[in-house]
């Protein structure tokens, strides 16, 4: 019953969440709907965490990886096909193929939680160094050269499924990558109501338990972790066909820093969480990065401690229970994530 | 010959980087089993407390060797009071909160000393190896590295402190139960693990670029390293240091430093996968 309640409330803010999207450009300014686009880009990459973090207890640090491969893989094949169907496509199949390989090696070995966000945000700092020296005409693919820490310029944007020739429109690029959210975030929810779903939430809850009753507890993290990566890709997508360009920054660990703490105010365990938590903190950002007297990582940093310290369950769950706390019922919210730590 | 030479000199003064740059996080990681996210950080105080106290008239090895490791070791302990003493037991929300320490050291710094690389000369000459010259830096930065671990060892094997250390290393509730008390023992953890990262961070200073976001470009290889090494603090360090600085050197030598980095994390990940608790954790169970 809580489910299907929970799930009448998704329906229905999605719904509202769509009719302002499709209506936004009759009454918002060209300029605040590309803002809005990249917003919407960014809070797709915060499901993808608040996904496998939240619900799969894989504690991820380098999620940026994934988002990095994806939009690489995007404007690559973007420039050579011509055609963005096949790209996005890419964008999708590249990073899950990465995260099949680095999850094989890092779940099925047994690692802790420490070494997991250890070794994923090395990854994400070695992307970082390798895409960074690929400069000069030796290094290219196909048509693209990669440009090194000068980027992608140029890459082509989305065009109709089939019809090069029709490039979307700024408005209908933000009306695809609203709906494309709205998407994700639903798709999540009817796979966290599945039994898939039930089994990596026991999994988070007790891995131990969880095997014992004859789920492989590998298998299950390992695919949580590929659709976190697909995810994650699909959001470097949409993030590139909004700026036309992509450089190696996409890998830098503020980016990673900040996906976390998207999640971690936003709250674990919950989809809308990350997803407030990412637009409150983009906007913040940019209001910060529009005055010179302190420093965007400063403040993000001390959100981060302020929250890690005083609210630890970040905004969703904390507010959903001070309203179940005013109702006067009881708790009727999913156990809080509990990320256990084996040493 | 010659290039044999120059190689074999580069293998040396790789692993002779990993060990100081890993050696105040594999501490920290031994001790309290996390990993500390703003040791980056940490060896970039240390790179700035030694080109500011050169300008300002400071002897360099007087900088580099006192001023750099007793300046981050006091930012350690408060750091310890202030934020990490509130998260004991929290493992993963210590990392979060050393995280959030690492934006805002670099943040703050940004904002005193600008975006703008620093630096001081290198104190030592160089010497000619047939058609190739080379630093005398480097001999000294294994000098150090070796002096290092020796210090560990004998602080470890030889004082109380060491002793105690030991004990909590190898069971923390114990330890607690026989009177140590852990809060302080996680206090001068931090402190000593931060002060060698200063130290660090001061003997990188004549060799790299000082800017607010040095530290980055060393956390990578540290991490692998201590994750590689497992939570023995000497050994691990000294037998992962070992084999991923001799990978890495090796495969820079054929390739470029960036693709040396890649195949150190490609033999790192392989590693993990066969010892999922680092070198250590399978042939010096127990051991420093």
């Amino acid at each position: 019953m809580h489910l299907l309640n929970g799930m009448i409330g998704a329906l229905v803010g999605s719904a509202v969440a769509a009719a302002f999207i499709l209506t936004a450009p009759l009454y918002v300014d060209l300029f605040q709907i590309m803002q809005l686009t990249v917003f919407a880009a960014m809070a797709v990459l915060a499901l993808s965490l608040g996904f496998i973090w939240g619900y799969g207890g894989i504690l991820c640090f380098g999620q940026t990886s994934f988002f990095g491969l994806g939009a690489y893989a995007y404007a690559v094949s973007a420039i050579n096909f011509g055609d963005s169907t096949p790209a996005i496509l890419l964008a999708i199949l590249v990073p899950v193929i990465f995260a099949a390989l680095l999850g094989y090696f890092m779940i099925y070995g047994g690692i802790s939680d420490v070494y997991l966000g250890v070794i994923t945000l090395t990854v994400s700092l070695i992307l970082f160094n390798l895409v960074n020296s690929t400069a000069g005409d030796f290094y290219k693919i196909g048509d693209a050269r990669l440009g090194g820490f000068n980027g992608m310029p140029g890459v082509p944007t989305f065009n109709l499924p089939g019809n090069p020739g029709y490039i979307l429109t700024p408005e209908q690029a933000w009306m695809v990558t609203g709906i494309a959210l709205i998407l994700v975030y639903l798709g999540l929810r009817l796979l966290i109501a599945s039994s898939f779903g039930r089994i990596i939430i026991a999994i988070r809850e007790n891995e131990t338990r969880a095997a014992l009753l004859g789920y492989d507890p590998r298998i299950y993290k390992l695919i949580t972790f590929m659709i976190g990566g697909a995810i994650a890709g699909f959001a470097g997508a949409l993030y590139v066909n909004w700026g036309a360009f992509v450089s190696p920054t996409i890998f830098a660990l503020g980016l990673s820093a900040q996906i976390i703490i998207w999640v971690i105010i936003g709250g674990r365990g919950t989809l809308i969480g990350p997803v407030i938590g990412c637009l409150l903190l983009q906007w913040m950002v940019t209001e910060i990065g529009a005055q010179q007297a302190l420093d965007a990582n400063f403040i993000l940093g001390a959100i981060l401690i302020v929250f890690v310290l005083l609210v630890p369950k970040g905004i969703a769950p904390t507010l959903r229970d001070l309203v179940m706390l005013r109702l006067g019922q009881e708790k009727t919210a999913p156990p809080e994530v509990s990320v256990k730590v084996k040493t | 010959m010659d290039i044999a030479i120059i190689v074999g000199l580069d293998v040396i003064s790789g692993i002779a980087s990993l060990v100081l740059i890993s050696a105040g996080l594999a501490v920290i990681f031994g001790m309290m089993k996390i990993i500390n996210l703003a040791h980056g950080e940490f060896l970039m105080l240390g790179a700035y407390a030694t080109v500011l106290s050169v300008s300002a008239g400071v002897n360099i090895w007087f900088a580099m060797l006192v001023i750099a490791p007793v300046f981050v070791g006091l930012v350690g302990v408060i750091v310890e009071r202030c934020l990490i003493q509130f998260l004991y037991g929290r493992l993963v929300d210590t990392m979060l909160a050393t995280w959030g320490l690492s934006l805002v050291i670099v943040g703050g710094t940004t904002m005193i000393f600008g975006n703008t690389i620093v630096g001081v000369s290198s104190p030592l000459g160089g010497f000619q190896v047939g058609a190739y010259q080379s630093s005398l830096y480097t001999p000294f930065l294994a000098l150090m590295a070796i002096l290092l671990m020796t210090a560990v060892w004998a602080v470890m094997r030889y004082t109380r402190a060491g002793l105690i250390a030991r004990a909590v290393m190898q069971n923390p509730d114990m330890a607690a139960t026989l009177g140590v008390n852990p809060a302080r023992i996680y206090m001068a953890t931090f402190g000593a693990g931060a002060a060698m990262s200063g130290l660090a961070g001061g003997l990188l200073a004549p060799v790299a670029g000082v800017v607010p976001t040095m530290g980055a470009a060393y956390i990578a290889k540290a991490f692998i390293t201590v994750v590689g090494g497992g939570t023995s603090i000497l050994w691990g360090l000294i037998s992962a240091s070992g084999l991923f600085g001799f990978i890495n050197q090796i495969a820079a030598f054929l390739t470029t430093p960036v693709f040396g980095e890649v195949i150190l994390f490609i033999a790192a990940v392989i590693l993990i996968r066969m010892l999922p608790t680092g070198i250590s954790g399978r042939f010096f169970k127990g051991r420093l």
